[in-house]
């Protein structure tokens, strides 16, 4: 029984571990814990914690929704499944893989649950072609804090729905989710690997290669001067039985024991260096070789799922990421400039991705519009942040914006010049009297 | 063995829920037995959806209505039967408040022992079936902390040895399950020892391991085992004198 719902404090933090708050925690169970929760205010919603900065935690009371997680509906005709917002999509994956059916958009590690999904309007290696993740939510079930529970789609309060899409759960606590899966004929993906020796040859890659299901390219981004931007890409499309290999055939859907290692203890400062990168670096290099192969959809969607917490590997001080989203008009120029300063600088990046993202979601803070965007790690330190500031600048002339999901630092005016229909979302959190019920960090820090 | 059914009284227990979760994944149709069995309706739908299994939820309250009433309203005879039933209760309360105490006594020992005797008796004429009581370390030694608690598991843990002395060799095992520290509501808030604490999942494999296997008494981690050795062993002159 959740007797004081402001139970056990706790240190907060998102997946950066960067920056970290001491708060309140409770986790609901039962619909009467829900109800206790939702009488106290502020509040904030957490899911599994995959956003790497402030937006999971807050300085009233966080809401852990994981375990209010259950399948509630499943229709195997159309593939239309609700279920309640604690579901972790691992589970929708290893529930529906072998019937058929997979999520129809899925961010790059498959530990986030669907009302993450939902406030952070996640999108996936086939933006370009399926939009994101709210695109294939056929309605949800918000709790607004004062004892409403609203049904939103796009056609019962739209507007409220338009603003929960990629709303960071600032406009109520999302219980319930409805979307739709897309069919799948084996558990297989094949992939092709192309090496782009520089920033232009991979642009190329990617507008050649509009129709494929989904797209993405690693860039080394300690390369610069004429190798700048050199990058393999990699496409993939969902595998007909044909394609399996002859023996395969009739078990479309096996899939191998899953491997997972973990990072044992936090890794100190010095360990990732410039050096361990770029070995890293060329090891992905080296086992990509271009070609064509089949993998199975763990390695190919989730391929840091397969480390445990590789967040420890950036030590206790914790680390931030960097994505940005530019225009496509500005994207070439911008994107030189961004990767010509990292270079400059020197400081490594574990994880560099690029990808081309298509049109701009219905949401009203939704990240992803028309262009390129790019994802860079860096550890939670002084330089980092002085070399944040002068990429902000740059994605700032570029008329680009940064994802609310990754964000720790930004400031407050760089974020409102990112995000013009900010004043519709305003609205809406005024008019269901939602704006002081629903407070994250994040919230706090960009002053939403 | 292994089982096609299993009934689950205290269902909405943590334990209880990833018990049934656990015995649903191996294709085992699922009874969720628990006061309010209405909000059991998600889970319900989860478990069919997620297991492709049969699940249904009907109300229960171990202190209340008739054991033999309830079993013949089943719809058909489950292969396990689970007691999940607790109640920790408060002992400083227990100890001035008669009512408390009582409340804690049937929810642990008196409830449970009147539904397992109208179970045992069925599998029993069956002549097949598995029997399994949530016990406690608690029970094994009396402490000041928690003795009314204590001794009701005492005595839970006492029926359970006897019921399966009685029903052995006639095809019905009877487990005892001594968890030590689980993380659920029952011990939210509490600061427990990580290293101590079983999640609700690890009870359930061990609980149908056990099933599978016919044991008889399962701690769930080892280490237990012998933490309880060690408490037994105590002297009682020494005993007495300690602050546990
Ligand atoms: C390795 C890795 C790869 C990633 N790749 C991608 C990617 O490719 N594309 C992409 O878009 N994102 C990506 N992400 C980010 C991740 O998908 C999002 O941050 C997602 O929101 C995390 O879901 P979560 O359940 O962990 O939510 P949390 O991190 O716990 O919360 C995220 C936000 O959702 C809100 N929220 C959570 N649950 C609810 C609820 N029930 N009701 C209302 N609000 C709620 C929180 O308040 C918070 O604002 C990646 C993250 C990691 C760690
Ligand atoms: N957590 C631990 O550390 C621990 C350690 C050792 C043993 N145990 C035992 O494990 C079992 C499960 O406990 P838990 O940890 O999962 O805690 P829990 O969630 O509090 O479980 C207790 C369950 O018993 C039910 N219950 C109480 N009185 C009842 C009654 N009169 N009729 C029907 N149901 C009743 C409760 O139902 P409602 O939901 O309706 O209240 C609740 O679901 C208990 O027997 C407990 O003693 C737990």
């Amino acid at each position: 029984m959740l007797a004081n719902p402001a139970c056990t404090p706790t240190l907060l933090s998102g997946w950066g571990r960067y920056p970290r708050l001491e708060g309140r925690l409770a986790t609901p169970r039962t619909a009467d814990d829900l109800a206790a929760c939702l009488s106290s205010a502020p509040l904030a919603a957490r899911g599994n914690a995959r956003s790497y900065g402030d937006a999971s935690f807050g300085s009233g009371l966080t809401v852990d929704m994981r375990r209010l997680g259950r399948l509630l509906d499943f229709d195997d005709g159309t593939g239309e499944l609700r279920c309640e917002a604690g579901v972790l999509l691992s589970e929708i994956v290893e529930v529906f893989t072998p019937r058929g059916w997979f999520p129809p958009v899925t961010p790059g590690t498959k530990y986030v649950t669907v009302g993450g999904m939902v406030a952070s309007d996640v999108h996936g290696k086939n933006h370009h072609g399926a939009g994101s993740f709210c695109d294939h939510v056929v309605s949800l079930r918000l709790a607004l804090g004062d004892g409403t529970v609203l049904t939103c789609s796009p056609h019962e309060h739209p507007e409220l729905f338009a603003a929960t899409c990629g709303g960071m759960g600032l406009t109520g606590l999302v219980l319930e989710v409805t979307f739709r899966l897309v069919p799948v004929r084996t558990s297989v993906i094949v992939q092709e690997t192309i090496r782009a020796p520089d920033l232009a040859a991979a642009m190329e890659i990617f507008e050649r290669e509009v129709g494929r299901t989904y797209s993405v390219a690693w860039i080394d981004c300690l390369a610069s001067g004429p190798d700048l931007g050199r990058s393999v890409i990699v496409l993939g499309e969902h595998a007909a039985p044909d394609d399996l290999e002859p023996g395969r055939c009739d078990a479309p859907f096996a899939r191998p024991p899953a491997r997972t290692r973990r990072v044992p203890v936090d890794f100190p400062a010095f360990a990732l260096n410039r050096l361990s990168v770029s070995l890293f670096n060329r090891l992905y290099y080296g086992t990509h070789g271009p070609g064509r192969k089949l993998v199975d959809l763990d390695p190919y969607f989730y391929p840091l799922d397969a480390i445990q917490d590789w967040n420890r590997i950036y030590g206790r001080g914790g680390f931030v990421q960097y994505q940005c989203v530019l225009p496509l008009e500005t994207s070439r120029e911008g994107l030189e400039a961004l990767l010509t300063e990292i270079a400059r600088v020197g400081l490594a990046s574990f994880l560099a991705v690029l990808k081309r993202l298509g049109r701009e979601s219905f949401g009203y803070l939704s990240f992803p519009r028309e262009g390129y965007t790019l994802a860079l790690d860096f550890p939670a330190n002084p330089d980092t942040f002085a070399l944040l500031e002068r990429l902000d600048r740059i994605v700032l002339e570029g008329g680009g914006r940064l994802y609310l999901a990754k964000d720790a630092r930004m400031s407050a005016p760089m974020f409102r010049a990112g995000y013009p229909r900010l004043a519709q979302f305003n609205a809406v959190r005024r008019r269901y009297g939602v704006e002081r019920r629903f407070r994250s960090a994040l919230a706090e820090r960009l002053e939403l | 063995m292994t089982p096609s059914s299993v009934l689950i009284l205290g269902a909405r227990s943590d334990i209880g829920r990833a018990v049934a979760r656990r015995f649903a994944r191996a294709g085992a149709s699922v009874i969720l037995a628990a006061r309010r069995s209405n909000e059991l309706a998600a889970d319900v739908s989860d478990l069919a959806i997620r297991h492709k299994v049969k699940a249904e939820a009907i109300e229960f309250d171990v202190t209340d209505g008739d054991p033999e009433a309830f079993f013949e309203a089943l719809p058909t005879l489950p292969d396990v039967v689970v007691m999940v039933v607790g109640l920790l209760g408060d002992q400083a309360r227990s100890e001035t408040d008669l009512e408390a105490a009582t409340a804690v006594m049937a929810a642990n020992f008196t409830g449970p022992v009147a539904y397992l005797l109208a179970a045992a008796r069925r599998l029993e004429a069956r002549g097949s079936g598995c029997i399994v009581g949530i016990s406690s370390v608690a029970g094994d030694r009396g402490r000041k902390s928690n003795y009314v608690y204590g001794s009701a598991k005492a005595g839970f843990t006492a029926f359970l040895s006897g019921l399966r002395n009685r029903l052995f060799g006639q095809g019905v095992a009877v487990i005892t399950v001594k968890p030590g520290f689980v993380a659920t509501q029952m011990t939210a808030g509490l600061k427990l020892p990580p290293l101590l604490t079983a999640q609700p999942g690890e009870v359930a494999d061990a609980i149908w391991t056990a099933v599978e296997k016919r044991k008889d008494v399962i701690y769930i981690r080892p280490i237990w085992r012998l933490i309880m050795m060690a408490i037994q062993n105590v002297p009682e002159p020494l005993f007495k004198r300690l602050s546990l």
